[in-house]
């Protein structure tokens, strides 16, 4: 053995204070390269044929068409509460009048996205990292390389294309339930003049709006599926370790969804 | 070295020379030689643990060794990029150890799957391979059950059927008959021998199963500590008067081979 035996002596030498300090940033780093090569991968296979229309499509029913229910459940109660909320605060200014334009600017720049990201992070990231985690500890990953098939092109390019291209539907399907929601709270349960609410919804908003949420849409799809991609790809240590790998992947993907979305507003708006 | 300079140089197949392959601190391989001739059957025997599914995966490219080098037909794996890789691979037939079938299709798209992406045969005649394929493994009428539906010995060989579909030069079988009845194994081994005799393919096996160890090899080589510690024609390994040889040949618990703990655990 050559440079990995007679490095082997001095790192387990240093194996003290500073090693174990370091450990999580190498980790850090580590999870952080994996993600960033595993989307130049995806991007890199996306052009090359054979195009897997029928795996897109799969995956799109999958991943956008059964999510639908949740997500307009979600964005019903989110509208809905947020009049509630909104209404009460404004009320304090005489400001009721504005709950429409409150609500639904808050949907489309922010809510709307952000609460279909994490529901959709929870329902498919996590799936995304079971069904690749438990390929790769049951060797169907190493098989698909054998049979001359790369992983990344048959298994993650559709699916990151297909929450990619589903989350901003989603999301705008979300945002006009989410709208509907506190129109309900507003009008039935506070007795806002419907006619005069309708207007002050739509009175404020521009294009933009709608436009800078669905890119964030985009946005949160694509880190969705990077994230659970990865974190099923690389997986290790059987069903364990497939369980760690779906925890995993719902927690990062919320998070990078939060983290990302600061970063994205402060560049669309 | 134990390694014979009996295969003809220009008709090796396969060469391992002096690989290496570490996990974290565990050394996994540790030196290994290995030379497979051309239409050669070896298998190779040796403890779980010892690095045998190692070697095979660094055999078609799924590892990368650490130091050494893997020559299929005089060309370096190592040289390849990833596109490259990928045609070297369509060369290559591998049954896996549990199978592996991909649980989304049929015991058919998984047989198809290989001559779908591998070769330019249309629906009739892929359909006809498949078939011709599940025949050759004792396995009929199965083509639209799930994995999941088959007994674990049906599925080891689907995975069979499978590697052998696109009729590959080199054949790499993953402990092919652990845990089948005594039948299927020698059945497991019949098809073995005559696509050895018919097509004359190269194989690498790996197992711990004797039987059939000495019924498909024309070379058998034992695996310790990361190195093949002996290799001959099976009459000639039985006679070896290396005392780790003897011990798992005639699989004592107690011995040379137990000292260490398996070697490499």
């Amino acid at each position: 053995m050559t440079v990995a035996e007679r490095a082997a002596p001095a790192s387990r030498g240093e194996t003290g204070l500073a090693a174990r300090l370091l450990a999580p940033v190498e980790l850090f780093l580590t999870e952080m390269g994996r993600l960033v090569l595993l989307l130049g991968r995806t991007l890199a296979w996306t052009p090359r044929p054979p195009y897997d229309v029928r795996q897109f499509l799969i995956q799109t029913v999958r991943i956008g068409v059964q999510s639908v229910p949740v997500v307009l459940l979600t964005a019903l109660f989110t509208g809905a509460v947020l009049a509630l909320q909104s209404f009460a605060t404004l009320r304090r200014f005489n400001a009721e009048g504005f709950v429409g334009s409150l609500v639904s600017l808050s949907m489309l720049r922010e809510l709307g996205p952000v609460i279909g990201g994490l529901i959709v992070a929870g329902r498919c990231g996590s799936a995304m990292a079971a069904e690749l985690g438990t390929m790769r500890v049951t060797e169907q990953i190493d098989a698909l390389e054998v049979m001359a098939t790369d992983p990344v092109h048959y298994l993650v390019v559709p699916r990151v294309w297909a929450t990619t291209l589903s989350l901003p539907l989603l999301i705008a399907l979300a945002n006009a339930v989410g709208i509907a929601g506190g129109y309900l709270v507003s009008v039935v349960l506070m007795g806002a003049n419907p006619v005069t609410y309708m207007d002050n919804t739509f009175q404020y908003l521009d294009l933009n709006d709608l436009g800078s949420g669905l890119v964030k849409a985009a946005v949160f799809g694509l880190l969705i599926a990077i994230i659970g991609c990865a974190k099923g790809f690389y997986t290790t240590g059987g069903a364990e370790g497939v369980g760690r790998s779906t925890t995993r992947a719902v927690v990062l993907a919320s998070m990078a969804i939060l983290i990302s979305d600061f970063f994205l507003t402060k560049i669309l708006f | 070295m134990t390694e014979p300079e009996t295969a003809a140089r220009d008709g090796v197949k396969i060469r391992l020379a002096g690989l290496h392959k570490r996990f974290g601190p565990k050394v996994v391989l540790d030196g290994l030689d290995l030379a497979v001739a051309d239409g050669e059957s070896v298998v190779v025997i040796g403890r779980s643990g010892t690095g045998k599914s190692v070697m095979l995966k660094h055999i078609i490219g799924l590892l990368r060794p650490d130091a050494g080098e893997v020559t299929i037909d005089g060309v370096a794996i190592g040289g390849l990029d990833n596109r490259e890789l990928t045609g070297f691979r369509r060369r290559f037939g591998m049954a896996f150890q549990e199978g592996a079938l991909f649980d989304s299709m049929s015991v058919f798209d998984n047989i198809a799957f290989p001559l779908r992406r591998q070769t330019g045969l249309g629906p009739g005649e892929i359909a006809d391979r498949v078939r011709e394929c599940l025949e050759m493994v004792h396995l009929e009428g199965v083509e639209k059950k799930a994995p999941s539906e088959l007994s674990g010995g049906m599925r080891r060989r689907v995975g069979f059927a499978r590697a052998i579909a696109h009729e590959p030069e080199i054949l790499l079988f993953d402990e092919p008959t652990s845990g089948l009845d005594p039948v299927t194994t020698a059945a497991i081994d019949d098809v073995i021998c005559g696509l050895l005799e018919g097509v004359r393919s190269t194989a690498v096996t790996i197992t711990h199963d004797l039987t059939s160890a000495f019924r498909i090899a024309d070379r058998i080589g034992m695996l310790h500590r990361g190195r093949i510690i002996a290799i001959a024609p099976p009459e000639e390994f039985r006679r070896l008067d290396d005392p780790r040889v003897q011990q798992f040949l005639e699989g004592r618990g107690e011995g040379p081979l137990s000292e260490d703990g398996g070697g490499n655990g």
